[in-house]
């Protein structure tokens, strides 16, 4: 059966290049360091919104992903918006896990750090896109060996045709500690792109 | 006194990650939360075990900390008079 959705827009980072719709808008071959790598972008888009140094690798890269997906939407951030999130990744927020862990695995020097424990959670990466944009909307985070597009379509298309939401941001965000891939997409019920399994992995692996 | 002021005012950008924000720009009666530096609830937890790790302060009723944290100036003061490392 043929999706009445489309997806609108899209947003890749990795390998040290940020892309939106398939054109490369940030690409920086110097650095090497994931965090280095994704501040240097972040400042780059000017997007001035402090709360961005103090999130976990993970929440970094799904924002910013996410923030030029959703800048271009042109929300109004007086109101609600109706934007259901639905990401996956492989390795949760194990590198942040791991970082609690260490804090605490001492108990001559426990001291864990409140703002490491807050991100032990993949999803709180939802959350901190939710409270810029005011989405007060249906999320999901998925744990899966690999991106699995057939999972997040059929699971979209639901949300969207029981009318849970307008819109859907949905995708892979996954970072490891040392390696990251980032693939975010609106779906929308106005566009060209027929948001199908294929062509999301063919955006995917564009 | 002046020593531990800036010395608070360095771990503070540290912790918070307040990649923005310079030694030069936090004046010491500066409101640090609110419409101040902007610190948050979580912040202020973190502040707490600062508190604990570097001066050996432990604050077991998190709500004094609201008073404890207004500024650098009020910080200081009480670090001083409380410390134990």
């Amino acid at each position: 059966m043929e999706s009445e959705f489309y997806i609108k827009s899209f947003c890749h980072i990795k390998d040290n290049k940020v892309s939106l719709n398939g054109t490369v808008i940030y690409n920086d071959n110097d650095t090497l360091d994931f965090l280095d790598f994704i501040k240097a972008a972040y400042r780059s888009f000017d997007t001035k919104y402090p709360k961005f140094f103090k999130m976990d690798g993970l929440s970094k890269l799904a924002f910013l992903a996410s923030d030029l997906i959703l800048r271009e939407e042109k929300l109004n951030l007086e109101d609600e918006n109706n934007i259901a999130i639905v990401f996956s990744n492989k390795s949760s927020s194990l590198d942040t896990d791991e970082k609690h862990q260490e804090s605490i695995q001492n108990k001559d020097n426990y001291y864990p750090s409140p703002a490491v424990f807050v991100y032990t959670l993949p999803n709180i990466c939802i959350g901190e896109i939710s409270i810029k944009y005011k989405l007060h909307s249906e999320n999901s985070f998925f744990i899966f060996d690999s991106f699995n597009a057939e999972y997040l379509s059929d699971y979209t298309n639901s949300l969207l045709s029981a009318n849970k939401a307008n819109e859907a941001l949905c995708g892979w965000v996954e970072f490891d500690g040392v390696a990251y891939d980032a693939f975010l997409y609106l779906v929308s019920r106005k566009g060209t792109t027929i948001h199908t399994k294929q062509n999301i992995v063919n955006l995917y692996n564009t | 006194m002046e020593v531990l002021k800036q010395e608070l005012k360095e771990n503070i950008i540290e912790q918070l990650n307040l990649e923005d924000i310079a030694v030069e720009d936090i004046a010491d009666d500066d409101i640090l939360f609110g419409d101040g530096l902007g610190l948050d609830s979580i912040d202020a937890l973190e502040l707490i075990v600062m508190l604990d790790k570097n001066y050996g302060i432990k604050l077991t009723d998190p709500k004094e900390g609201r008073e404890i944290f207004a500024s650098i100036e009020v910080m200081a003061k009480y670090i001083s008079e409380h410390r134990t490392k």
